[in-house]
């Protein structure tokens, strides 16, 4: 019977799971403490928990919530030819999901008939 | 006595259950949807104590045979046979067993969560019975020694993924995402069977063990060889074949998403087991490890990229399965790439043992993100994370199930995830630092991608006027956070008693070989 509380063995070292949950705890206690320290100044109602666009007013809740579509927006800018080289590929159309699969297996065939044996 | 026969015959019984209740729920469902949903549960739950007992069979005895209609049952090669094994062979060893059950754990937790996500549906007994069939496709793959029957399971798991991937029409968009999964599954299972065909002309048998012991490697097998393993690719979703993955894991029902997971997987063990067992006393392990590690590589990063540009959160989900199958790749390739060297013992076995461990944590975590997408599709009405928002003020439970999920999928300790990848990525850092970095940068972009949904559906002001989901659907999800947990925070109990066995076992082919071949009880 293995002890399954003790560390667990891997190819470079070692990991203890709880000794990283109760180290995380301790932290997460002594950020509390240093919090609650602070002085509470919010009260629920008031503008305190407004949204704050630039001193501009939002136009509704829904208007203040960043959507998916503009997350990650320089990231995906960034790399435009990488995204439409894989936006060309992805046509949706079933010929072409037959034709990748027939040609990866063309090459594959070729590879192994050249270097397959041991 | 009726434990040591309940464990002689559990091979058996793990597919007759399921398939039996598949057959009978139609009957049954005409009584009433209570009793069918009793039944549909029963029949899970018994599948997972007898996949559990299987596996208890397998770690204490070693592989197991089962061959049906055999007296005794564990007869392979009777004796007016010429020395080779007929009739229907079941071969169970660890890595099989702990293929089996990941995908009845997946599919428990799913038939739980359909009951009341698929409540409104009409033809749930069919939905049902294909859930089973699609089971019985799954562990019928993973248990068989014989490749035409595993041709068979292939087809039953195949043929019920695709309906119930158009099970929702949905406009006729899901209708078109199970035909193309139906189109490519049965190209895929054509050039199987033809590879089945050149084997068995030249052999003279359909069991792998028997195949894998007389392997000349004759160019007609490297023909097979490139039909099975590129097909087995195909199946498990590796870029750059992966097209089917989005259409088919992004309008299938929720659970049926986080089963087709299990489904792909079952693939993955069949290209495994092909290249370890079939193949891999012949073949060239280097070339045969570096077509599966660029695989893994591809599809690590370019479905995480694709991921990040989704906003339809299960099309999301599915690039992100696409991803983490790379690692499942990576890994179990530099183990077949490092086979018979001295690299294998220093980390060869090391880089498999994290591969295997990621099938098992990838099937928890990817399963439980896809019912908590079905519980916010089933809410909000939509997959368009654009439309999403504020969701985390009311489903609550559906929140901590995804930030789980999430966490545990960006290989953020102390979640199961971790565990598998840190594996990974030392072992594979030993064999060429390049993929082990490429592997930490996934990861980063996973965590980055996961963000994003988290913040744009449940983050933010309250747009969907929603509760949270019936207790089923928490039930089903509570089930793979329990597993995700556990192998989390004791990733020994995993590694001890599933992932070390199994990575043995398909390591070491001369051990299934000798089993079957052995012949006698």
């Amino acid at each position: 019977m293995m002890n399954f509380l003790g560390n667990f063995i891997t190819p470079a070292g070692m990991w203890n799971p709880l000794i990283w949950v109760f180290v995380s705890l301790i932290i997460f206690l002594i950020a509390y403490l240093i919090w609650s320290r602070g002085e509470s100044r919010y009260k629920k109602g008031t503008e305190q928990t407004l949204p704050f666009l630039s001193g501009y007013a939002p136009e509704s809740a829904e208007g203040t919530h960043v959507r998916a579509g503009n997350i990650y927006w320089g990231f995906v800018t960034a790399l435009k030819g990488y995204y439409k080289v894989l936006r060309k590929i992805h046509t949706g159309n079933v010929n072409d999901y037959v034709g990748w699969y027939v040609g990866i297996l063309a090459i594959m065939l070729l590879i192994y008939l050249l270097w397959g044996g041991a | 006595m009726i434990w040591d026969t309940l464990m002689a015959h559990s091979p058996a019984l793990v597919i007759i259950i399921p398939l039996l209740a598949a057959f009978g729920t139609p009957l049954i469902g005409r009584a009433g949807k209570k009793y069918m949903y009793t039944w549909i549960l029963c029949a899970l739950a018994l599948t997972e104590l007898m996949t559990i007992v299987m596996l208890y069979h397998v770690f204490t005895n070693g592989t197991a045979i089962y061959v049906m209609g055999a007296n005794p049952y564990n007869l392979a090669i009777p004796p007016d046979s010429h020395g080779i094994p007929v009739r229907i062979i079941l071969t169970v060893d660890a890595f099989s067993s702990f293929m089996a059950f990941t995908a009845s754990t997946v599919a428990l937790a799913g038939g739980i969560y359909s009951i009341a996500c698929e409540h409104e549906q009409t033809g749930q007994e069919k939905y049902y019975a294909l859930l089973l069939l699609m089971l019985v496709g799954m562990l019928g793959m993973v248990l068989t020694g014989d490749l035409f029957n595993f041709f068979v399971f292939l087809e039953i798991n195949s043929l019920a993924s695709a309906a119930l991937v158009a099970y929702h029409v949905d406009k006729g968009v899901a209708t078109e995402a199970g035909f193309k999964y139906a189109i490519i599954s049965a190209i895929g299972a054509l050039m199987f069977l033809f590879a089945i065909g050149i084997l068995y002309g030249e052999y003279d048998a359909l069991n792998m063990a028997m195949i894998g012991s007389r392997m000349q490697f004759t160019n007609l097998d490297k023909i097979a060889m490139a039909l099975i393993t590129v097909t087995m690719a195909m199946k498990a979703g590796a870029i750059p074949m992966h097209y089917w993955v989005p259409d088919g894991y992004g309008k299938a029902p929720g659970a049926i998403s986080a089963m087709l997971v299990t489904a792909s997987q079952a693939s993955l063990y069949g290209l495994f087991r092909m290249s370890f067992t079939v193949f891999g006393i012949s073949a060239n392990h280097v070339t045969l490890g570096w077509f599966i590690i660029i695989l893994g590589v591809l599809s690590m990063f370019v479905g995480v990229t694709m991921a990040l540009i989704q906003h339809d959160i299960k099309r999301l989900m599915a690039y992100h399965a696409i991803s983490q199958t790379g690692y499942m790749l990576l890994g179990v390739g530099v183990g077949l790439a490092t086979l018979g060297t001295a690299a294998f013992n220093q980390y060869g076995l090391a880089a498999m043992e994290g591969g295997i461990f990621h099938i098992i944590n990838h099937a928890m975590y990817k399963g439980l993100l896809f019912l908590t997408a079905g519980a916010i599709i089933y809410r909000v009405g939509t997959s368009d994370l654009n439309k999403m928002g504020g969701l985390g003020h009311t489903m609550k439970y559906t929140s901590i199930f995804f930030i789980i999920g999430a966490l545990s999928i960006a290989g953020i300790p102390p979640f199961n995830g971790f565990a598998s990848k840190l594996m990974i990525y030392e072992s594979v850092y030993q064999f060429q630092p390049v993929l082990s970095i490429i592997a930490m940068i996934v990861s980063i972009l996973t965590l980055a991608s996961f963000v994003k949904v988290f913040h744009s559906a449940f983050m933010g002001p309250k747009i969907h006027n929603v509760k949270e989901v019936p207790r089923s659907m928490l039930i089903g999800m509570a089930i793979l956070t329990f597993f995700i947990i556990l192998f989390g925070l004791f990733p020994n109990i995993a590694l001890h008693y599933l992932v070390k066995p199994a990575a043995e076992a398909l390591a070491s082919p001369m051990g299934y070989l000798s089993r079957v071949l052995g012949g006698g009880p």
